[in-house]
């Protein structure tokens, strides 16, 4: 991991609706390729956060650049030079596995060339051939979950957003998952996740934990385990967390 | 007590559950494990008289689940894995419409209730819409109650909710099974077999395993080791490659291992990770989880 590069930098980060601090004065760096995890229970503020770093919400204040561009005044560029996948939202399914690459590929500006080169890539390495003209709700939770991450990252992002990708799947089909996580960040692309699988917390490279609105917690899983003098991060979380919950 | 005997089910062309077969005994709390898809949901709908199976039979406290199926919407609370209360309905609203179609009151089951809505209760005026995750998962729950259900059947209520959430609504079920309650739940999460009193391991519309989270685990037929070393990703690929492997599987921090051998040879495995350039090893001989139980079924 190349400790050097900052692809996001979030000085004093304040999100207010109305008279609610959603984030209050959040700072943190994350580097290139690296594999971050951002936690925290539900209603923490996560999600306020990662709608701000993509561009989809204006902060109150404080100084942010994702992706080298200003999280105020550049969105769109933000936009551009990003991936995002959640569990929620991934995959059209009524549309085929190809018309589907060929949809996402597009709406971010690759050439038909790119687009049918990267195609036939993404479908020889999941071995899809017999059924890139299958419809995505045809296929297994664990293919489509696959497929959307690797559509996330078809156009090169620096830096892939993934809110809580795995949920439900096979233990199995998890960890290959996290498989093609590594492969990206190996290949430079940053990867900040949320997750409620703490022993998936224990995979990223640096974890940051936020407990109402703050960022209580910043290190790596295993000095956040010797910190918090646990056995795992189930522990650091419940430590952490359990003051917040309604 | 539930009995369910040889239950089929398919959709069209495909199949969701076959053989299945379990019981479940009064004030147990039984869990059904296993990822989407599996045909969790599939059991519990038909379990709760929303939909029929093709075969078998289900016996709930006495009542078939097809033949005697509005006695069974009285004895059962059901909370399905959707949030499906009503979302314009204020807390203390939805609590009381499901009170009333059950033909009773909030202050005639309170008791039944109480340490749960409690949590919830200053919210009372708050639309169910707008409250977080564990808030509705305790709404919901006190809704599913309020009828003072014999047989409670929870599908997924800890999805998509936070660690500590996850772990009070645990807690939750502990107290009301100790009121005498039968509980179903279904859960994805590995982790939460080991709070039910017996569980069913379910993949691909099939049983793999029943029993007490104790004896699954001591099942495990072969010897288990944790290893971890300075390079992970590399670990995995090395280990995934070495001769004597039989399964290697990323766990938080180290990797679980088992070999094709009955007994691990730590010095020859030391020696291989050592030849591939891995530093600082570390091998400790674990006990199984269930996940560990889970993917040795499935692979």
């Amino acid at each position: 991991m190349v400790k050097k590069e900052k692809v996001i930098q979030v000085k004093n980060l304040v999100k207010k609706f109305g008279d609610f601090v959603a984030n209050d004065h959040l700072t943190f760096d994350v580097y290139k390729g690296e594999i971050f995890g951002f936690l925290g229970a539900n209603g923490a503020g996560k999600t306020t956060a990662i709608r701000i770093l993509c561009g989809l919400s204006i902060p109150t204040s404080g100084d942010i650049s994702v992706a080298g561009f200003d999280a105020y005044t550049q969105t769109e560029n933000i936009k551009k030079n990003i991936g995002y996948m959640s569990q929620k939202f991934s995959l059209y399914e009524d549309l085929t596995i190809t018309e589907n690459i060929k949809f996402y590929a597009g709406i971010y500006g690759l050439s038909d060339k790119e687009i049918k080169q990267k195609s036939d890539k993404l479908i020889q390495k999941f071995n899809l051939s017999d059924k890139k003209n299958k419809l995505i709700k045809s296929l297994p939770l664990g293919w489509k979950q696959k497929l959307a991450f690797s559509i996330a990252i078809i156009h090169n992002p620096k830096i892939v957003f993934l809110d809580e990708p795995t949920g439900g799947v096979d233990p199995i089909t998890r960890r290959q998952f996290w498989d093609l996580i590594y492969e990206a960040a190996d290949a430079g692309i940053t990867v900040f996740v949320t997750t409620h699988y703490m022993d998936e917390a224990e995979y990223c490279n640096r974890l940051s934990i936020m407990v109402d609105g703050k960022i209580e917690a910043l290190d790596t899983p295993e000095n956040l385990i010797k910190q918090y003098k646990v056995d795992n991060m189930d522990q650091v979380f419940l430590k952490l967390a359990r003051k917040t919950n309604a | 007590m539930i009995s369910v005997q040889n239950i089929k089910k398919s959709y069209g062309d495909t199949l969701a559950v076959s053989n299945i077969n379990f019981s479940v005994e009064q004030a147990e709390l039984f869990g059904l494990i296993g990822p989407d898809g599996a045909g969790k949901t599939t059991i519990f709908r038909i379990l709760t008289s929303l939909i029929l199976p093709d075969e078998g039979k289900a016996i709930l406290n006495g009542y078939d689940v097809v033949k005697d199926y509005k006695k069974i919407r009285q004895i059962i609370g059901y909370m399905p894995g959707r949030f499906s209360l009503y979302q314009d309905l204020s807390v203390e609203e939805n609590l009381n419409f499901f009170a009333t179609v059950f033909g009773t009151t909030i202050e005639e089951n309170y008791d039944l209730i109480k340490d749960i809505y409690k949590q919830i209760e200053p919210f009372k005026k708050r639309r169910a819409g707008k409250l977080s995750g564990g808030m509705k998962q305790k709404l919901a729950l006190s809704c599913a109650l309020i009828h003072k259900p014999e047989i409670l059947v929870l599908d997924e209520p800890t999805t998509g909710v936070d660690a500590v959430s996850r772990k009070e609504f645990w807690d939750m079920l502990q107290r009301l099974k100790e009121k005498g309650i039968t509980i179903l739940v279904s859960t994805p999460y590995m982790d939460e077999a080991s709070l039910c009193d017996r569980v069913a391991l379910i993949q691909n519309g099939q049983i793999m395993q029943i029993d007490t989270p104790d004896n699954i685990v001591k099942s495990f037929k072969h010897e288990l080791i944790a290893v971890k070393t300075e390079n992970m990703h590399k670990l995995l690929h090395d280990l995934r490659n070495f001769s004597d492997t039989h399964s290697a599987f990323l766990f938080g921090q180290n990797i679980h291992y088992t070999s094709i051998n009955s007994k691990i040879n730590n010095e020859e495995l030391k020696h291989y990770l050592q030849k591939n350039n891995h530093k600082n090893i570390e091998i400790n001989k674990i006990q199984a989880n269930i996940e560990d139980c889970f993917m040795e079924l499935m692979t």
